[in-house]
């Protein structure tokens, strides 16, 4: 075992690279995620019918998969239909479908948490049901959103790692290869474990930020968010924001 | 001129309400002229919530019309939201937008629905916390105050509309008594200033001093509909005698 050679993996290009890219299909399909998470969320609320039937197979399939046989299935079966994708794109499609099915639900019960009078309330002022969705419902439900979308995010991180089956070079398959062609387990594996550690501490760090951020009433009360060392040891810690 | 001023601003002539099977509105009429006070009594399921949301178009009635200025507007509820500018309502439970301010919650209409200026709608609102006697509280929000501050905010929030109707759903029922005489001493002040209102209160204090009618509902009906004096004056329906007894012992 080589401390010198973890250290030179660390800063190796290969291994740089691959946590970059790690770190950009996270990101994006978090991004993308959330859309679909929201847009499903909305239709959900709509009471259209045809929509709401739609947005219940949509759930059904990728709540009722695992995600490495939808990565697959996107990668290996959409070509046989004619659609040509890269493995990253392919990648990036399956978690942000994937992320949507979870995402929605966590939306919708924030949501719902807003009390019925919260919207009764805002209607019988005059604003249109739109208006009190966005400056009314919508902002009390985002800071009831935040601590599981939190958990989604660090969630994605280490989900992303699947996706090293269809040969994206993200950081686990780099760390792999490396290994496998010198047998080196423990200092390519040691290397990718700093890179998964240090990327969760900086989303950790991200969301204790916005869920301050967004307690607005902390200068005059000692209500804090649970602190990032929390955070770091108690993954599932319930998060309050009341 | 001068009678337009007596001409009924809200005419509700024999609406009825079923939540299915359930009839909780039953031909129900009521005149309140402009500048009034209306209260409302009635035991508890009677339909005096019902009633008050179907002014509002927060409920459609089944039938029935609701003229509002001289309009009917019972079957307008693509214009609602239009209707419901210029009628303000205050709720049991404040209802205040728990992530905004005291003088924000009081902002937020006029400026996303009358589209004010923000420091327009702030002008507004402070001169409303004035009147409703709380401005040092404006940047305070709904959970650091007290229910009799909340729910003054709230009638603040509806006023800053400049609404021609004021409902009040019991708007004093979920304070605790110390802070009851502050919220009816805000709303009594609107009334003599001629804020044209009904209020479903069983405050009976509140009615003998703000009344200018007094209506008993019970079933969904309208049982009695009397001016203050004679209603207070003891020639009413026997019903609603004994429901008076009731609530004052
Ligand atoms: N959305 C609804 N769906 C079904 N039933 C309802 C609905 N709203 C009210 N009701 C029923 O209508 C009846 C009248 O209710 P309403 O709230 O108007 O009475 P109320 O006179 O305001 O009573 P309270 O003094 O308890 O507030 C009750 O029996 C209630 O259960
Ligand atoms: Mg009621």
């Amino acid at each position: 075992m080589s401390l010198d050679l973890v250290f030179d993996y660390v800063f190796s290009p290969a291994f740089f690279d691959g946590a970059l890219l790690t770190l950009l299909i996270t990101v994006t399909s978090l991004f993308f995620g959330m859309i679909a998470g929201l847009v499903v969320a909305l239709l959900q609320e709509s009471r259209i019918k045809p929509l709401q039937m739609l947005t219940l197979v949509y759930l059904w399939l990728f709540r009722g998969t695992p995600v490495l046989f939808q990565i697959i299935f996107i990668y290996n079966v959409l070509p046989t239909f004619g659609v040509m994708l890269s493995a990253f794109a392919s990648a990036v499609i399956a978690l942000s479908l994937n992320e949507g099915a979870y995402m929605a639900e966590i939306i919708r019960s924030g949501l719902q948490a807003v009390k019925k009078g919260q919207r009764t309330a805002g209607l019988a002022l005059g604003m249109t049901r739109f208006s009190v969705m966005r400056y009314i419902v919508i902002p009390q439900a985002a800071r009831i959103v935040l601590p599981p979308t939190g958990n989604q995010m660090i969630g994605m991180l280490k989900t992303s790692a699947l996706v090293s089956v269809v040969a994206v070079e993200e950081l686990l398959l780099v760390a792999n290869q490396t290994a496998s062609a010198n047998f080196k387990y423990f200092e390519a594996l040691t290397a990718a474990g700093i890179y998964y550690l240090a990327l969760t501490t900086i989303f950790m760090s991200l969301q204790y930020l916005l869920e301050r951020a967004l307690d607005r009433k902390r200068p005059r009360e000692k209500r804090r968010p649970v602190s990032l060392m929390t955070r770091l040891t108690a993954l599932t810690a319930k998060t309050e924001p009341r | 001129m001068k009678n337009r001023e007596h001409m009924p601003l809200l005419e509700i002539m024999g609406i009825n309400k079923s939540f299915g099977d359930l009839k909780i509105l039953k031909s129900c009429s009521l005149n309140v002229r402009s500048r009034e006070t209306m209260v409302i009594i009635g035991p508890s399921g009677s339909g005096k919530s019902t009633l008050l949301r179907c002014i509002n178009l927060l409920e459609p009635a089944d039938d029935g019309n609701i003229f509002f200025e001289g309009n009917d507007i019972a079957r307008e509820l693509r214009r609602a939201p239009e209707v419901r500018r210029e009628i303000g309502m205050v709720f049991q439970n404040f209802e205040l937008f728990q992530h905004l301010t005291a003088i924000e919650n009081i902002m937020l209409a006029p400026m996303k629905v009358l589209g004010m200026s923000r420091s327009d709608a702030h002008d507004v609102a402070m001169d409303l916390l004035k009147k409703v006697r709380i401005p040092e509280r404006a940047d305070f929000f709904p959970d650091e105050l007290s229910g009799g501050q909340q729910q003054r905010i709230a009638i603040a929030r509806a006023l800053a509309m400049k609404p021609k109707l004021m409902l009040y759903d019991e708007p004093t029922s979920a304070l605790d008594p110390e802070m009851i005489r502050e919220v009816l001493d805000v709303m009594a002040e609107l009334s003599s200033e001629g804020m044209t209102s009904i209020v479903v209160t069983h405050e009976m204090g509140f009615a003998k001093r703000a009344a200018d009618q007094i209506v008993f509902m019970e079933d969904g009906e309208v049982i009695e509909n009397a001016p203050r004096d004679s209603f207070f004056g003891g020639t009413v329906n026997e019903r609603a005698t004994r429901f008076l007894d009731q609530i004052l012992h």
